[in-house]
């Protein structure tokens, strides 16, 4: 288990900063530029350790508690998650709700240090970040009740398990429905365009990047790779659900579930470049829809 | 022997504030007397229940009482011992804090009273949950009511209080008299005042149905379900800070025991039972919670999240009895194991979350969030404590609000197999569980954030001072207990594994509970949470190479920010508000600009009780107008249409004789 669970926890410490290089890359392309290195997030990261950093004279130790739960929480999250075909390290019954409630932890920490600096810009953000998050839990929810019904078992890992190609065959159009569902979230949750702009620089239109404007050095660079680990950890989730073939080499395994990941980067790359950002009065309403073609989802497959 | 010193505890606290009401004399009013004899009771009570537990032959007493019907029975069984460990934990930890917090010297008038009033709601309230006699059960919770309205007029000086004092007792004496119909129609359908042995009167009866009505209505009342909520926000915020402590923690949650204890009466309860109750639940969730956020006033908040905690606690029922009625053994077991330990988890932390807002109260004289700010600087260990009870109440783990709605999740993720459509409804309840933690901490955030954090936005706040020791260590014991039960759940399960057998009237193991919920795991993760934490910690301190120097917030360029200019509660709880404003309806004044050289202008924005202020309120108006004019009409002065009267009520009753003779 332990053997398990370091080779989960390498997967994700080394891969996750790819995922941000291959979404800037994609942008680049559709934006007719050669763009960024690959590694580029990696640079950032190692100049970020190496920066000194300046803190504002009105945090607290919340300032800093928020980088720190926000880098913890995704590596516990992801012992749940299946890579591909590469079983959990860590499952019991009723390990979903954790795992939802563990990002749970970390959001509220991320707020409450944003509310620390006393910035308005940043209050603004935590609470845009509090309220479309809310709204996108109910969705989440009912993609696992979907998933839960079909696996018959209340573990992440025999929900996204080897009988999950099985339930394509029988359940296609309510896991398809939950699978554009759980892409929404994703991106909710992860600040992507069409609800966040990660690149913006204006503060009245951004959530995630105006609520750490005043972290600096190593402090924001945890906050950038625990952001590029969630992506890391919802996206796998993703990917499993959409590529659920088991071979019985496991190298073939990773190399299909690392391949799923690269191709999911390219996805929300493409979205990035083809769509606008929403007006902030818009997002709701498109998180409340979502929330009905989940419940649909799950309709249809307690009806069927 | 066990039960002689549970009454003797429950004696002991009954009467904890006589000694300061004869004495007179002393400076101290008898605070320290009060608060000993209680702690004495509480202690002594703990060690009945502890006892009862274990020998549970020895755990029931009936002794004569001279009333018709009545008989003065008691017994201590796993269901009221989940509900009076609580009740003694934070009675006493409440006294303790009010020697701080209400000390004799600077409110020599109202100390006597308020002492003599919180031992004997602690009393009565004890005799509730233990009480297997309806009469007596009726006399206890008459005594606790009344209690409980003189400790919420504490300061009757005030208007505000007053108010919030006679809407308790209405409310309280409403719920009351469907009690009465409910013991009433018990005594009539099944023979006896004496509660019945759980699960053994049949459900499907008529009269059966009317009682869980009843029950509803009248337990629904005290608990403070939406929307019969609307006693609970004004009282919670006009009582002492400790009071409001006891009474969100605890006493609201003899609605709960009730309602558990009642329904647990039948065997195979119609579906319909418990439908209304999960709809109830989610309905009071989410209002509850969404009401929270658009307060400003600290106390009037902490009692909206206890409507959205009974909610929650109430959805756990309504599975188990769904589980009942579709015979889902699990969902009942999980769905009622979740509901009481969350009514164990709630009193733990609503009741460490109003110590912390007494503190807050204490240092800067005000209850409005927009005046606090920074509050964290000078008051760490206040600071800390609220901290954990908002983790606790948004169920986050590591902390204990997790592990309860783990439970009641748990249990209604148990009703997807099946092919019948009636438990796939309780489905519903997931997401709404989830939509109600997500606003619950959207809404904690801006407590903590807006009170706790940034600079102080007023002198008050600048000036703060951390709480006395006294007022500290029941917050720190409070937050000790809730991140024992968050690290190791296991350890209340074999209580709840009894109630929940107790309750079904099947043989529960705990090994069954535990092998549904594995608590185990559960504290394996609290703790690599906590290492991995303490790993990232450890990765930030060596990135660090020298102290960080200290600069001003970044302004965006604006050369002289105000603490004025701080993101206030009104605007982060806006978005929110502004998508619920059709069940909120917020009234907003002022904030627009007129003319084209505007001048100074004001905005605010109030969310007053939707059914207490536009519902309720409204219609006793109009009632009271109706009825005055017929009482005029009726009463004009005039003698001879008096002698009318006399003749029309003489002619009357001559008619009925003849009919009824006839």
């Amino acid at each position: 288990m332990i053997g398990k669970a370091l080779l989960h926890l390498l997967l994700l410490f080394l891969l996750s900063p790819l995922l941000l290089g291959v979404i800037g890359k994609t942008k680049a392309l559709f934006a007719g530029r050669w763009g960024a290195p690959l590694l580029q997030p990696y640079f950032d990261l190692w100049k970020l350790a190496r920066k000194d950093m300046v803190l504002s004279q009105t945090t607290t130790w919340v300032f800093l508690a928020g980088p720190l739960i926000g880098f913890a929480v995704p590596p516990l999250a992801a012992l749940f998650i299946p890579f591909g075909a590469l079983p959990a390290p860590v499952s019991f019954n009723g390990d979903l709700i954790l795992f939802v409630y563990l990002f749970g932890l970390a959001r509220f920490f991320t707020a409450s240090a944003a509310l620390d600096t006393g910035s308005s810009f940043e209050g603004m953000g935590a609470a845009r970040e509090v309220t479309f998050s809310c709204l996108a839990e109910p969705t989440l929810l009912f993609v696992l009740i979907v998933l839960a019904r079909l696996a018959g078992d209340l573990s992440l890992d025999a929900m996204l398990g080897p009988t999950l190609h099985l339930s394509w065959h029988q359940a296609g159009a309510a896991l398809s429905l939950a699978l554009v569902s759980l892409f929404v979230v994703l991106l909710v949750e992860n600040s992507r365009i069409p609800f966040d702009d990660p690149n913006t620089h204006l503060e009245l239109t951004m959530i995630h990047e105006v609520m750490v404007l005043d972290h600096s050095g190593p402090a924001f660079g945890l906050i950038l790779y625990g952001a590029a680990m969630k992506l890391f950890v919802l996206g796998a989730v993703l990917v499993r659900m959409a590529l659920p073939m088991t071979y019985p080499s496991p190298w073939l395994n990773l190399a299909v579930f690392i391949a799923g990941m690269l191709a999911l980067a390219v996805v929300i790359g493409v979205v990035e470049s083809i769509m606008a950002r929403l007006r902030l009065i818009r997002v709701p309403q498109v998180l409340v829809g979502t929330t009905l073609l989940s419940a649909f989802a799950m309709v249809l497959l307690l009806r069927q | 022997m066990i039960m002689t010193v549970f009454i003797a505890g429950t004696l002991l606290l009954l009467f904890s504030g006589v000694p300061g009401l004869v004495g007179r004399g002393g400076p101290n009013g008898g605070e320290r007397t009060a608060t000993v004899l209680l702690l004495t009771g509480a202690l002594l009570g703990t060690g009945g229940v502890i006892a009862a537990l274990k020998h549970p032959d020895a755990a029931s007493l009936s002794l004569p009482w001279a009333v018709p019907g009545g008989a003065f029975a008691l017994a201590i069984d796993p269901i009221s011992a989940c509900f009076l460990f609580p009740v003694f934990l934070i009675g006493a930890l409440g006294a303790i804090y009010a020697l701080g917090y209400w000390p004799h010297r600077t409110h020599p008038e109202t100390g006597r009273r308020l002492r003599f009033f919180y031992g004997l709601i602690a009393g009565a309230l004890t005799l509730v949950l233990t009480a297997r006699n309806g009469l007596l059960f009726l006399a206890a919770w008459e005594i606790m009511a009344l209690a409980g309205f003189f400790l919420v007029t504490t300061e009757e000086k005030h208007l505000e209080t007053r108010r919030a004092g006679f809407i308790y007792l209405t409310c309280a004496h409403t719920g009351t008299l469907a009690l009465f119909a409910l013991f009433i129609l018990l005594e009539q359908s099944f023979g006896s005042f004496a509660f019945p042995a759980p699960a053994v009167l049949d459900g499907t009866s008529g009269p059966a149905s009317a009682i869980f009505l009843l029950a509803l209505f009248g337990f629904g009342v005290k608990a403070g379900l939406t929307p019969l909520h609307i006693w609970l926000p004004g009282a919670h915020a006009a009582a002492p800070s400790h009071v409001s402590a006891f009474l969100s923690g605890v006493m609201i949650k003899s609605g709960i025991y009730g309602l558990v204890r009642v329904s647990g009466f039948f065997a195979a309860p119609p579906a319909w039972w418990g439908s209304t109750i999960l709809i109830l639940g989610v309905v009071s969730g989410v209002l509850g919670v969404v009401f929270a956020i658009a307060q400003h006033d600290i106390k009037r908040l902490l009692a909206y999240h206890s409507v959205e905690n009974i909610g929650i606690i109430a959805i756990g029922l309504g599975a188990a009895l769904l589980g009942k009625s579709y015979d889902l053994p699990l969902l009942t077991i999980l769905g009622l194991a979740g509901a009481l330990l969350h009514v164990i988890n709630h009193g733990l932390f609503k009741s460490l979350l109003f110590l912390g807002a007494g503190a807050m109260i204490h240092a800067t004289g005000t209850r409005e969030i927009d005046r606090y700010g920074g509050l964290l600087r000078r008051l760490p260990l206040t600071g800390i404590a609220f901290l954990g009870g908002a983790v606790a109440i948004c169920g986050l783990p590591p902390l204990n609000g997790f592990v309860s709605e783990w439970l009641i999740y748990l249990g209604l993720f148990q009703s997807l197999g099946g092919e019948t459509l009636g438990p796939h409804l309780s489905l519903f309840a997931i997401p709404a569980l989830a939509l109600i933690g997500g606003l619950a901490l959207a809404c904690f955030v801006k407590v903590f954030g807006i009170a706790f954090l940034g600079a102080p936005r007023t002198p008050a706040a600048a000036h703060a001072h951390e709480a006395p020791a006294g007022m500290l260590w029941p917050m720190g014991l409070l937050l000790a207990c809730c991140l024992c039960i968050g690290l190791w759940p296991g350890a209340l399960f074999p209580l709840l594994a009894a109630a929940a057998s107790l309750w079904s009237g099947m043989a529960v193991p705990t090994t069954l509970l535990t092998a549904q919920a594995p608590a185990a795991a559960l504290s394996w993760n609290a703790f690599g949470l906590l290492l991995l934490l303490a790993a990232s910690a450890g990765v930030l301190r060596l990135g660090l190479r020298k102290a960080p120097p200290r600069t001003a917030t970044w302004g965006c360029g604006y050369p002289l920010p105000t603490a004025r200019m701080q993101y206030t509660a009104s605007s982060f709880g806006a978005l929110l508000v502004d998508l619920f404003r059709w069940g909120l309806r917020p009234d907003r004044h002022g904030g627009k600009a007129r003319g084209l050289l505007p001048t100074a202008t004001e905005f605010s924005r109030h969310t007053p009780d939707t059914i207490l202020d536009r519902g309720v309120i409204p219609v006793c108006r109009g009632a009271i107008r109706v009825f005055s004019r017929l009482r005029a009409l009726i009463q004009n002065g005039s003698t001879s249409f008096y002698l009318l009267y006399v003749a029309l009520a003489l002619f009357g009753l001559l008619t009925l004789a003849t009919l009824s003779r006839g």
